[in-house]
């Protein structure tokens, strides 16, 4: 898909206006792959790969939140640390702001890694208990020279508390004094502090309860809206992302399969997977009825993914072709949004033998 | 007589720093057959309240008191060899990681017959075969090899399905089911939750489901027990809980939820928020727990503790400010 196709039309802003895309895309994934080796066998060789992300492409608008979907295994995380460059990449390519960072050196990726900040899932393993929260948050700060003297970086360190709503005073404690929401905030000021154009999310709310969830969304709602971040939200929870998303692309098996303007995807979902996903959320409406889709079995394995469609094994409507031949990203004509790509075959059908021709989403959520 | 009633349940934990008041004077009961579910925040008490029931709280540093009735008889005066019996049997648990809570170096097969030789003194051949049986009810496929392999060998949706079939072996009046699809996938939780529906109706144990999930609980649950910081603070049936919560801690927590079709109402707006923190359940809180962080809070509130009191028929909530049915009329 091209970057004027995706996003055309554009996404839905968090307060409902439409989303105007400007200029180049802060971040350009093209045909990503991540490939680990196994090793095995008498004399240790590679007897196979993990194709954990085989062939993604996306991007990432300034000050946009595109969020990424699916269950575990399906490569959502290794995407996020591949954009981190966290480890060097099979192949592809990954672009931010024009420039093309997957293959710099370790010395030209140094100013590369403050524009690009990651808030991890855990805040309780992602901060360092022996450091204070000032010298937390000093640190990024004083790494890209950020800070002209140490009064600056005090007053740094202070609006950043400030930022995140946790009281300026509690520079001086330690994470252990903290909550669990409370240090999800240490970690969104910390990913601040670089003042980054892109964040990458890595469940950032997952672990929370459900009433520190809503603080912590609201947060990083309003962060985007104050300071024009970008954000790759990566989750697997469809309501969460639903509520403060963009766009959002579907994951499965190390591939893309769905990617949409947030209404047209919850609204008319065009990939089975995605279908199934919405219909398997549990909603708090007792009694709702709602359309039912329970896949049988588990994911297949990433190291032998199923030949054709990678879905095609826990497809209800898989047929002939999807056993052969691997489906691309294409525009689905029966989309919501001129920018709604899915990779599947049904699309190429007849609508009168496409069971997603029609916008099904109200009935699989209940909404 | 209800199956399972449990009356003022008090579990309290020493610690060097003060007494834990983990759970905190909570009593419900669960009639037989019947789903009820007890939903919460982490640290509201109740995974405890699940764990006092099988007596699996460690003493010390642990303390129950109160009374758990079971069919009538207090689980907390029986004998450790009396509970034993009652534990895996009567009553099981399936608890939440199936990953840990298997035994890793045992087939799986042996890990439901263990439960059949020790209660129903089955011999190794006949527990296999029941094993084998137990899985073709939980739906696994090729039940005759998966019976030989080790937890290792299976993915977290069939390990969480040998888990509900070692709790089912010895067909338990009821089942304790503590998160037990937290840790699976969306898809993979749509499959155990279908499941349990469906042995509920063929098996007719009655469950007690932990969960801090509410879509789960909508699903599931025919009666609804809400826990804040080690007390219940409100209960009803699942329809009027969700529909007509009383109590402002039910309120926030339902407020809070991102609901999933919301974009094709354009309702995205802002989450409601409940500020501030649980209490620590350390020190002895006189008032309403909820009062720290309760929008209608008053001074009465942080005095005097709201008793659960009959808001609707069959809808009980411990708040000084919720409306009672017909109050206004008469």
């Amino acid at each position: 898909m091209s970057a004027s196709d995706a996003r055309s039309a554009g996404g839905q802003g968090g307060l409902n206006r439409p989303y105007q895309p400007q200029g180049v895309p802060i971040l350009d994934v093209t045909d990503l792959k991540k490939h680990y080796p196994l090793r095995g066998g008498f004399f240790g060789g590679t007897t196979g790969h993990v194709y954990a992300v085989d062939g993604v492409s996306f991007q990432i608008a300034r000050g946009e939140t595109l969020s990424l979907v699916g269950e575990s295994g399906c490569g959502k995380s290794t995407v996020g640390k591949a954009v981190l460059r966290l480890f060097d990449i099979t192949a592809g390519q990954v672009v931010l702001d024009g420039k093309r960072i997957d293959d710099l050196s370790a010395g030209a990726l140094r100013p590369v890694r403050r524009r690009v900040q990651v808030v991890f899932q855990d805040p309780f393993s992602s901060l360092n208990p022996r450091m204070r929260v000032r010298d937390i948050l000093a640190e990024p700060i004083r790494n890209f020279g950020l800070a002209r003297d140490s009064r600056d970086m005090e007053a740094r360190v202070a609006k950043l508390m400030d930022t995140v709503r946790l009281p300026r005073d509690a520079v001086n404690r330690w994470p252990h004094e903290f909550s669990g929401g409370q240090r999800q905030r240490i970690g969104i000021a910390r990913a601040l502090a670089a003042e980054p154009d892109l964040i990458v999310c890595d469940e950032a709310v997952s672990a929370l309860d459900v009433s520190v969830k809503a603080q912590i969304v609201n947060l990083l709602q309003d962060l985007q809206q104050e300071l024009g971040l970008a954000l790759l939200f990566i989750s697997h929870d469809l309501a969460i992302v639903e509520h403060m998303t963009h766009r959002v692309a579907v994951m499965y098996l190390g591939k893309i399969v769905e990617v949409a303007p947030k209404r047209s995807l919850f609204a008319a979902p065009k990939h089975p997977y995605t279908e199934a996903l919405l219909s398997a959320v549990p909603v708090p409406s007792p009694g709702a009825a709602r359309q039912r889709i329970i896949l049988k079995g588990d994911v297949p394995s990433p190291i032998n993914p199923p030949k054709g469609c990678r879905f095609h094994t826990r497809c209800p409507y898989a047929f002939d072709r999807c056993r052969v031949e691997e489906p691309t990203l294409n525009h689905v004509a029966t989309a919501l949004d001129p920018g709604h790509v899915a990779a599947c075959h049904l699309h190429d059908r007849p609508e009168a033998e496409n069971p997603l021709a029609i916008a099904k989403g109200a009935a699989l959520v209940a909404a | 007589m209800a199956l399972l009633e449990v009356e003022n349940l008090q579990t309290h934990f020493r610690t060097p720093d003060g007494v834990n008041r983990a759970v905190d004077g909570v009593s419900f009961h669960v009639n037989a057959g019947e789903t009820v579910a007890i939903v919460g925040e982490s640290g509201c008490g109740k995974s405890v309240t699940s764990m006092s029931i099988l007596r699996l709280i460690p003493e010390p540093p642990g303390k129950i008191a109160g009374a758990i009735r079971f069919q009538g008889r207090d689980l907390l005066k029986l004998s450790d060899r009396e509970m034993r019996d009652i534990r895996g049997n009567e009553i099981s648990m399936i608890f939440q990681e199936p990953m840990t809570s298997l035994n890793p170096v045992l087939t799986v097969g042996r890990q439901i017959g263990e439960t059949l030789r020790l209660h129903q003194g089955l011999s190794k051949q006949q527990a296999e075969e029941k094993a084998v049986e137990m899985l073709t009810l939980v739906g696994i496929p090729e039940p005759r090899r998966r019976v030989r392999e080790y937890p290792h060998q299976l993915s977290g949706g069939m390990r969480q399905r040998v888990m509900i079939a070692i709790a089912l072996a010895c067909n338990p009046k009821l089942l304790i089911a503590d998160e037990p699809t937290t840790a699976l996938d969306v898809t993979i939780q749509a499959q155990i939750l279908e499941l349990m529906k469906d042995l509920k109706h063929r098996v007719g144990a009655a469950i007690v489901l932990i969960t801090h999930d509410l879509g789960v609980v909508a699903e599931v649950a025919e009666r609804v027990i809400v826990m804040y910081a080690g007390r219940k603070v409100e209960e009803a049936a699942v329809g009027p809980l969700f529909n007509d919560p009383k109590h402002p801690y039910t309120q926030g927590l339902l407020g809070s939820m991102p609901k999933l079709g919301s974009s094709l109402h354009g309702d995205e707006g802002r989450l409601a928020e409940i500020p501030g923190l649980v209490p620590s359940l350390k020190k002895k809180i006189d008032g309403c727990v909820f009062a720290g962080r309760c929008p209608k809070v008053t001074d009465l509130c942080r005095q005097v503790a709201p008793a659960l009191e009959e808001k609707a028929p069959g809808h009980v909530a411990a708040c000084h400010y919720a409306i009672k049915e017909g109050a206004i009329a008469a």
